[in-house]
């Protein structure tokens, strides 16, 4: 058999491409990922990363909230190690209308959300963090859940099935013979070679940028990027994700997520040509702070570790090119209806929280194409890692006496810490010291889950996510990684690379102990290290 | 808005630059590898413990509370205070016996005094120290020190109209030690601030300052003595308008910063009006008292600058003062950490590191070969006498030797 050749080839390694992925390949077909960066670099990566209730959607979109309440049990189960079960709160303000309350929660048990009014003093106890004006509490079963890991535990189990993965691989063009996709053209970013793979399917699973590989396909597919801008404040404020009971507006979410929250968002129309490159602007960071305090006030006086923003893959519906009609549902097009292009699927919208369903949305259509009768088993069968619910019997389990380190890798892995080699100094050493992250357990990723660059560790392992902001792991992984691809000079490259990207995401809010960090970083690369 | 507003955070762990300077000067962290360090037990702990109290790390109990690492912080971070309010907050395990009796020292002074010689001839002996090495894990290498037969309290109570004759009167925090082990300091104490026209003042009623009580998971019955103390001090400082001296640095620190800071007990009214009495004497003499030194005195004298006094700022107090007495050759000695850490170094478990982090001062000590060593510090005093053979003087008595008295 032709190595090139496959049953189905997904396009975008983000959430729904990886979903799709597993699913495709549990599903027994042999699957092949592309994606031009590393996994969870678009949307996936760049939100909140809440484990919403649908709470947030009761009132406006019944059918969004219905899905977000089903994927959030299904989550909890299948994805324990990428979620933390923190419950949310949605507070009345004195300027807030306390009429809506009732309209939400009714609004919420339609959807089949549990909604409870609470005691605004309860509601202080339970997140003491929490506005302490507030007139009015409602508590709803949201979460937080970490992207990056959940995205690459799926694209782990895909491999454990059997699927290939190529990263850093973009598609340059669509392989057509007629009104059929045949394959995909596609040159490595990182050493520019050049390799066609053949598919009788092809599911284009690339967000916001899903428009220019629908081009290539030769079908249309408009999408409308919004902007939306994060800060991610360096240490954990609450516990309790808390929102605002009102109307959805900006920044009036706030997410703790492992050892840090974030406040957002913003929304802004931007030009598809922008959504590579989004910066954050200084109107966006003061409206987040100010819109932030008002959830917890002590955000205004908590350290700002950085600045992010995404795009959200919004789709304009179909006949509409002025992009007014804007769906935030789940968006799966099959082209071979829509368009008359046969083996050409199309998975977008939708929102990390629906990955899963919308995984198996596109599964059903490529195995329908091709064929296969199997049911969708990816609502109960756990993700590696997740065989366990908590990180302390995970911990406990491998580990006699778990050092605070071993515990930390047990609540990033779940039980796939069980492989990270340990209990001698050299794997035992620290590489982060803010995120408690060991030799052993930076080696496993290596090992295991496609890494190339810093970069990618990172999403990986959390290192260069603490307050240091890569200080000193950057250096200390980057010698693990020129070991492990055998080239200094490359990381060294790689290493600027890093120290450049961290910086991006601290110069807007680039005062007071974030830009003394900064300095004092660049002092010790650049004077210490001379690079 | 101003962003720049929000500049400072009141996270103190948060002004943290990773910069390690603190694990650099650690001495337990250059002597015990189980100890995590200052950096990695205090701000970047605390982080995780913020997520969940699971986190929290029993290698904390390591640490020696000696405040270096805050003193070396370029940053103002409260290292040290983050990691004893983390075993606070989070270690809930009930404190061993052994921890109980070497934390109690109001207790264990009531109920030897009274038979104090029998006491002392029991705890010098070879089979009591290997019981308590066995039964109770307390290092049978380690010296006990001996009660007083009468406590100073009530010594200085048979003097209060002699006393209470000069105009200018200090109240004075004797603290455990002076009271029940080594009354002489606090009747040094009295002849120096005699010679000076001050009189001394016991405080209403005082009891432990509770740093043992602290290091030792006891800081609820810490609190409790904090807030008697505070009520005392209280009573001298803002009633009386007194000042209040302290011979001991380690109870002063206590009762400056650890009640605030760990206790949550404020003392910002009387803060300022507690001091060591090296300050207070130092202070006078600026200002022009004298006192009369005795001809054809001489010492040599090598002073160790407790880490505690090292926290407040207040060693150059004490040099000062050691260096104006005639006939005195000084010799101030390398900053460095003797190891005990109060009841740290009884610990059977902490005896070696204990004895790791000072031996570079006993070398010190030894080379320098002086007729005594000065520390504002008893344990530090037990433990440099036991470790070297050389005797150790709080600078109040050798200064009380020092001075001629008409």
């Amino acid at each position: 058999m032709n190595p090139n050749e496959f049953d189905v080839i997904i396009i975008g390694g983000g959430i729904t491409g990886a979903g799709t992925q597993r699913d495709c390949a549990m599903r027994g077909l042999r699957t092949l990922l592309v994606e031009r960066s590393d996994i969870a670099t678009g949307a996936t990566g760049r939100n909140h990363g809440l484990l919403h209730s649908g709470a947030r959607y009761a009132v406006n979109d019944a059918e969004s909230a219905r899905e977000c309440i089903k994927e959030n049990m299904i989550l909890r189960r299948i994805a324990a190690h990428c979620i933390d079960e923190t419950d949310g709160l949605f507070i009345t303000l004195p300027e807030d209308d306390l009429g809506y309350q009732q309209t939400f929660v009714e609004a919420c048990q339609a959807a089949g959300i549990n909604a409870e009014i609470i005691d605004p003093e309860l509601a202080k106890r339970l997140e003491p963090s929490v506005n302490p004006e507030l007139i009015g509490a409602v508590k709803v079963p949201d979460g937080s859940v970490d992207p990056f890991r959940l995205c690459a535990a799926n694209m782990l189990d895909a491999k454990l099935h059997g699927g290939q993965v190529r990263l850093y691989t973009e598609v340059t063009g669509i392989i057509r013979e007629g009104d059929t996709v045949k394959g995909i053209h596609t040159r490595s970013r990182q050493t520019g070679e050049e390799a066609d793979y053949y598919a009788p399917v092809i599911v284009n699973a690339c967000g916001v940028w899903g428009q220019s590989i629908a081009e290539m396909a030769g079908v249309k597919v408009s999408m409308y990027p919004a902007k939306g801008a994060l800060l991610i404040f360096a240490h954990r404020v609450n516990n309790v994700v808390i929102n605002r009971c009102r109307k959805p507006s900006n920044a009036d979410i706030l997410v703790p997520g492992d050892t840090v929250c974030i406040i957002g968002t913003t929304s802004t129309r931007i030009p598809i040509e922008e959504c590579y490159n989004v910066a954050v602007t200084p109107d966006e960071v003061t409206l987040l702070i100010t819109e932030g305090a008002k959830l917890a006030p002590s955000l205004s006086s908590t350290r700002i570790l950085r600045a992010y923003a995404g795009v959200r893959p919004l789709v304009s519906a179909d006949n509409d090119p002025t992009g007014r009609n804007i769906s935030r549902g789940i968006v799966c097009l099959d082209h071979e209806e829509r368009d008359g292009l046969k083996g050409f699927v199309t998975i977008t919208g939708g929102k990390l929280m629906t990955y899963r369903l919308m995984a198996e949305m596109a599964t059903d259509v490529v195995c329908r194409k091709l064929g296969v009768d199997k049911p969708c088993e990816t609502a109960t069968t756990p993700l590696p890692g997740s065989e366990e619910r908590s990180y302390e019997a995970v911990a406990q389990k491998i580990w006699e006496a778990p050092s605070t380190a071993q515990k930390a890798a047990a609540s990033r892995m779940g039980t796939s810490a069980s492989r990270i080699r340990g209990n001698n100094p050299y794997d035992d050493a620290l590489i982060c010291e803010c995120e408690e992250v060991s030799v052993g357990e930076i080696n496993s990723a290596i090992d295991r889950l496609e890494v190339s660059t810093l970069t990618d560790l990172r999403r990986r392992t959390r290192i260069g996510m603490g307050t240091c902001q890569g200080e000193f792991c950057a250096c200390r992984a980057a010698s693990l990684l020129a070991k492990a691809h055998g080239c200094v000079e490359k990381e060294r490259e790689d290493l600027a690379h890093f120290l450049n990207e961290r910086w991006k995401g601290n110069f807007p809010i680039g005062w007071g102990d974030t830009l003394r960090e900064a300095e004092y970083t660049q002092w010790v690369y650049k004077h210490v290290l001379g690079l | 808005m101003k962003l720049q507003e929000y500049t400072v955070s009141k996270h103190n762990f948060e002004e943290c630059m990773k910069c390690t300077v603190c694990t650099a000067y650690c001495p337990v962290l250059q002597v015990n590898p189980l100890y995590p360090g200052p950096k990695q037990a205090g701000p970047d702990g605390e982080r995780l413990r913020l997520k969940d109290p699971y986190f929290f790390n029993y290698a904390l109990k390591y640490c020696l509370n000696c405040k270096r690492c805050e003193v070396a912080c370029p940053s103002g971070v409260n290292v040290a205070d983050l990691i004893q309010a983390a075993r606070i907050k989070y270690d809930h395990s009930k404190p061993k016996l052994r921890d109980t009796i070497l934390a109690s020292t109001d207790f264990m002074g009531t109920v030897a005094r009274p038979v104090a010689p029998i006491v002392n001839g029991v705890t010098k002996l070879g089979i009591t120290k290997s019981a308590m090495d066995a039964l109770l894990r307390i290092d049978r290498q380690r010296t006990f020190p001996s009660y007083s037969p009468r406590s100073f309290e009530s010594w200085l109570k048979r003097r209060d109209k002699e006393q209470a004759v000069f105009q200018e009167q200090v109240a004075y925090f004797h603290g455990c030690y002076v009271n029940y082990n080594y009354p002489q300091l606090g009747k040094d104490l009295v002849k120096v601030l005699n010679a000076l026209g001050v009189g001394v003042q016991l405080l209403e009623k005082e009891k432990c300052c509770g740093i043992a009580m602290i290091t030792n998971g006891m800081s609820e019955q810490a609190s409790k003595n904090a807030r008697h103390n505070m009520a005392a001090l209280r009573k001298a400082v803002v009633d009386k308008g007194l000042r209040v001296v302290t011979t001991s640095s380690s109870c002063t620190l206590t009762m400056r910063e650890e009640y605030p800071n760990l206790l949550g007990v404020d003392n910002a009214d009387v803060k300022d009006s507690l001091l060591m009495a090296t300050r207070f004497i130092f202070e006078k003499l600026e200002k022009g008292a004298t006192l009369k030194f005795k001809a054809g005195f001489h010492k040599k004298i090598a002073y160790h600058v407790p880490c505690h006094m090292e926290k407040m700022g207040w060693g150059v107090f004490s040099e000062k003062l050691l260096r104006m007495i005639p006939g005195v050759e000084f010799t101030l000695l390398d900053s460095a950490c003797c190891g005990i850490a109060g009841t740290y170094g009884f610990k059977k478990e902490n005896y070696a590191a204990s004895q790791a982090i000072g031996a570079a001062l006993f070398d010190q000590i030894k080379t320098v070969n002086p007729d005594v060593v000065a520390c504002d510090c008893e344990t530090c005093k037990w433990q440099i006498e036991m470790s070297t053979g050389y005797t150790v003087m709080n600078p109040i008595s050798i200064l009380a030797e020092a001075i001629e008295i008409e």
